[in-house]
């Protein structure tokens, strides 16, 4: 479990003592244990004012008037400011990026103006000395509405008689993408079997546990904002909110510390968000925001409300001929800002068919403007829905020709001696492991006792189901994903270390922490190129004042470009302190090397040196090193992938489940993943990203759907109605991993954030079909309630 | 309303509103800020606390409810030790990933660790399935306590 060998011998990684590949506690798990994490909903600032946002209860409705003078009066209260004052402060954005052609929105404005166009969003801010006063007095706000026709069905959304959201932009299309190679026609003609589903998804959200917050802090003598804020992109939050309050970035700081669950929702700017900033800058102090449940559900972006029609053509032998779909998502009334809300439809068209041999493939994505809470990226964008169209097309197949399910995947996954390749959809692909992964599955899960078993409980009428789904995941992303598109996200991420006066080290990375391990990797990482030991390591992040400028963590993004930063830094580095141990010992730096904190003799060990003491002799006593020397004994890198737009990873996962086929409730019994990240800096840390990656997939499997009426209102925006997994439903989960390092960097690391929840829910609805397959039902919808299962099973 | 109760051992005196939940009084007016507050309709379980020996939602309860009451929270539970074993648990397994669901684990493991040591991998399944944990998928949870639960059985006599 070691980095990309180098033919020269050993990297800086494979060194004695190496925290590289070891399971080791990440050193910021004590204070969140005893409560004294530092969660953005836990802060107070002096003067510090709260923010309550009165929201729309219509899905569509013109704003007639607001009467806010009673509530003026009202205790506590600091200002009620509707959208047009707001606008004074800040401007409106518009959520398109150009690499995305075609893809259109309106502007949108921080507070809305004239118009709402989803039920939760904000017509006023009612600002306060505490939240419950800001309350009380928000309830006595008179708001007149119109109410308008509202756009629910995605459906119907492009249809003439179906009235048009944002009349300036002629339709309510967002996005269209097209794509058409390797003779689809003649590859579906040449097949024995064609076969076609609809696949439907509930659109669900993250639930972080910590509501999306954020304390804005403008301080008119310095002309500075402070933004605390639960983000995992700390410089696109700056850059954005400089942007639209007419300020330069330098007068914007964001600092980030402990973040109560991110997934996606928190790598947004939402107006809220924007609308505090503002309040912030407009009232000259402290302004705090935190959503409550129900504005989490009403507001936090939603994600993954697709409906994919699919089509397979498969020979008898088992070769699949080609792929095509047609998939419809609607994403609300606005694109969102700044990432927008085409990514994931247009993921859905880059990985369908993904993992497997066949360059036949037809798609068509339609995203359209609806009366709904906005969506956009959340964990494993767009993942989940390719892969679940996929594997299910794929299993549809193999029933359609009797073939078990794992052998026609074995005779249409891309062979793991065929890299570096391309895809259907045009991606390309380093080195991925499906075969070796597949085969470790069957491994694990011992997949013939477990056919053995399936049959011989099918004789005493209890109905268990294996489902199998592969996958691709994309991890890494350079400036393809959004800097080419003109955002200013970066792709790039820094790291900077440097030895203090007794010899620690501190060290400062543009990667965020929302409890995947970034602290730890960095410091492992660092600990084991210094050789220092990794407790005299302290990790900085979440701060633009302190930290080198990069991108944050999203997207799979920190282990593989924030380590790789890290590891070149923290090299440099090490050759600095060795130059000057060389000349304090007066030897060369090629016969030393670092252990344990102490500059040893490289041949055999021998202690010449502590950091200690060389920082001492350099921080105090520069006077007596030998002329000439100036030491630097902090070294800065950054890094970014340039060879391949996305480092892609891959995996497969199965499910052993039971179908009660009388209540239709299904039972999750096991659960399995084999994934490959390349290079694991703590297999810990990459397992429990992995299990808890899965358990989101199995909710939106199983459980979760934001369910809206026909006028627009979502019905179950608590968490009793909204259903997440707990831990009475879950199963236990086993990982394994097949390991194919990435040339591209010496650390060879990929990302391992999105691999559980891309292919969780796959491997489910596959399950529960072989499930129910004596029935002769075939399911592919999901949430796999109990009343789908039941009315797939004619039951009611 | 004045009240009148301990928290975590010590004595507090207080003027609260009639309407101010446990929680919030914990975190506005104690800066006890280790309560977490997720849903507040009482289904997440990131604000559960011990009030006189029961572990309960605080923001189903009133702090004038906790009049007389001995309230201990994550942070109390933390400085007398009383579940170091427990965290020591959670850390080796790595238990935690965001922590915003974890003072709730610890207060409903413990909850459950001193009424049945004896807790099977099923019992503590079904005793935190009213806390809500996005991160981590439950399994290094479960584990962490299972493992607790092990440790202290052999710990006794």
């Amino acid at each position: 479990m070691t980095g990309a060998q180098k033919p020269d011998g050993l990297s800086a990684l494979d060194r004695p003592n190496s925290y590289i590949g070891k399971t080791v506690p990440r050193p910021n798990l004590e204070r969140l244990m005893q409560g004294r994490g530092q969660y953005v909903s836990d802060m107070e600032l002096p003067r510090m004012a709260h923010v309550v946002f009165l929201r729309s209860p219509h899905a569509h409705a013109r704003i007639v008037g607001i009467g806010a003078d009673a509530a003026k009066q009202m205790p506590g209260v600091i200002a009620i400011v509707a959208g047009n004052e707001l606008a004074t402060v800040i401007t409106p954005w518009v959520g398109v990026l150009s690499h995305l052609k075609g893809l259109k929105s309106a502007p949108q404005h921080a507070i809305a103006i004239d118009r709402v166009c989803w039920q939760g969003e904000a017509v006023a801010a009612i600002v306060a000395t505490s939240r419950a006063l800001a309350e009380d007095a928000a309830e006595a706000v008179r708001v007149d509405y119109e109410a308008l026709e509202a756009v629910t069905d995605m459906r119907t959304a492009l249809e003439p008689q179906t009235p048009i959201i944002h009349q300036a932009l002629g339709d309510n299309l967002a996005f269209e993408r097209i794509h058409d190679a390797g003779a689809v026609d003649q590859a579906f003609a040449d097949a024995d079997e064609v076969v076609e589903a609809d696949f439907i998804f509930g659109r669900h959200t993250g639930v972080t546990l910590e509501p999306r917050a954020v304390v804005a802090d403008w301080n008119a003598a310095e002309e500075r904002l402070t933004i605390y804020q639960g983000t995992q992109a700390p410089h696109m939050v700056q850059n954005i909110a400089a942007l639209h309050l007419g300020l330069e970035e330098r007068q914007v700081r964001v600092v980030c510390k402990d973040v109560g669950g991110s997934f996606g929702i928190k790598v947004h700017i939402y107006a809220d968000e924007m609308a505090t900033y503002a309040l912030s800058k407009m009232l000259r102090r402290p302004v705090k925001f935190v959503a409550d449940r129900v504005e989490s559900f009403n507001t936090d972006i939603h994600a993954r409300d697709h409906r994919c029609k699919g089509r397979i053509g498969v020979k008898r032998d088992g070769a699949i001929t080609a792929f095509e779909i047609d998939d419809l998502t609607g994403i609300g009334p606005y694109s969102m800002y700044p990432r927008t809300s085409a990514i994931e439809a247009n993921q859905v068209v880059n990985f369908v068919g993904g993992p497997y041999v066949t360059k036949s493939y037809r798609a068509r994505a339609r995203v359209v403007f609806q009366n709904k809470n906005v969506m956009c990226q959340y964990r494993a964008v767009g993942h989940p829905i390719a892969c679940s169209v996929t594997e299910g097309l794929v299993d549809l197949a193999a029933m359609k020709i009797g073939m078990d399910p794992v052998e026609i995947r074995r005779r249409n996954l891309i062979a793991d001696d065929a890299y570096p390749c391309g895809s259907p959809s045009g991606l390309r692909f380093e080195k991925l492991s499906h075969h070796a992964s597949l085969a470790k599955l069957m491994q694990m899960m011992d997949y013939d006792r477990l056919r053995a078993e399936q049959a011989e409980l099918r004789k005493q009428n209890i109905h268990r189901g294996i489902g199998i789904a592969s996958f691709i995941e994309v991890t890494n992303p350079s400036a393809a994903f959004y800097g080419v598109g003109g955002a200013k996200i970066s792709s790039q991420d820094g790291v900077a270390v440097r030895l203090d006066a007794q010899g620690s080290v501190i060290c400062q990375t543009s990667i965020t922490e929302q409890g995947q391990g970034s602290e730890s990797l960095t410091a492992q990482i660092v600990g084991s190129v210094l050789g220092v030991p990794m407790g005299r390591v302290r990790v900085i992040l979440g701060d633009t004042d302190n930290t080198p400028y990069g991108g944050g963590t999203w997207a799979s993004r920190g282990a593989g470009i924030g380590g790789e930063a890290a590891l070149q830094a923290a090299k440099v580095l090490r050759k600095n302190i060795l130059d000057v141990a060389a000349a304090i010992l007066q030897s060369t730096s090629a016969e030393f090397d670092i252990v344990d904190g102490i500059v040893v003799n490289s041949s055999d060990g021998t202690p010449r040196i502590e950091l200690k003491e060389l920082a001492r002799i350099v921080y105090f006593r520069p006077d007596t090193l030998p002329p000439g020397i100036q030491p630097e004994l902090m070294a800065t890198r950054h890094y970014v992938p340039r060879e391949y737009p996305f480092a892609f990873t891959n995996g497969v996962q199965a499910s052993w489940l039971e179908v009660d086929t009388d209540t239709g409730f299904i039972k999750l019994l096991k659960h399995w993943v084999v994934e490959d990240c390349g290079t694991i800096i703590n297999p810990q840390l990459v397992d429990e990203q992995i299990r808890g990656g899965v358990v989101q997939g199995l909710g939106a499997a199983l459980f979760e759907k934001c369910i809206y009426d026909e006028r627009g209102q979502l019905t179950n925006a608590n968490m009793a109605d909204y259903l997440v997994p707990m831990s009475g439903e879950m199963p236990d989960i086993d990982v394994g991993h097949v390991v194919s390092p990435t040339t591209e960097s010496e650390l060879g690391a990929k990302g391992a954030g999105e691999a559980g929840t891309a292919g969780a829910a796959a491997a489910v609805a596959n399950a529960v079909n072989d499930a129910l397959q004596p029935f002769g039902a075939v399911i592919t919808e999901i949430p796999l309630t109990p009343q789908l299962v039941l009315t797939a099973l004619g039951k009611i | 309303m004045q009240i009148s109760l301990q928290v975590n051992g010590e004595r507090v005196d207080a003027q609260v509103l009639p309407r101010m939940n446990l929680a919030d009084f914990l975190r506005e007016q104690l800066h006890l800020t280790g309560t977490h507050v997720g849903c507040e309709h009482g289904v997440c379980g990131a604000c559960t606390v011990r009030v006189d020996g029961e572990i309960v939602r605080a923001c189903l309860m009133l702090a004038v409810q906790a009049h007389g009451a001995s309230v201990q929270t994550i942070e109390g539970l933390s400085d007398s030790g009383e579940v170091a074993d427990l965290q020591a648990a959670f850390r080796d397994r790595n238990a935690l990933q965001c922590g915003y669901c974890t003072p709730g684990m610890l207060m409903a493991a413990q909850d459950l660790l001193t009424q049945k040591v004896e807790a099977s991998r099923e019992d503590i399944r079904e005793h935190l399935s009213g806390n809500y944990c996005r991160c981590t998928g439950y399994q290094a949870i479960i584990d962490a306590v299972e493992a607790t639960a092990r440790h202290r059985k052999g710990l006794r006599p």
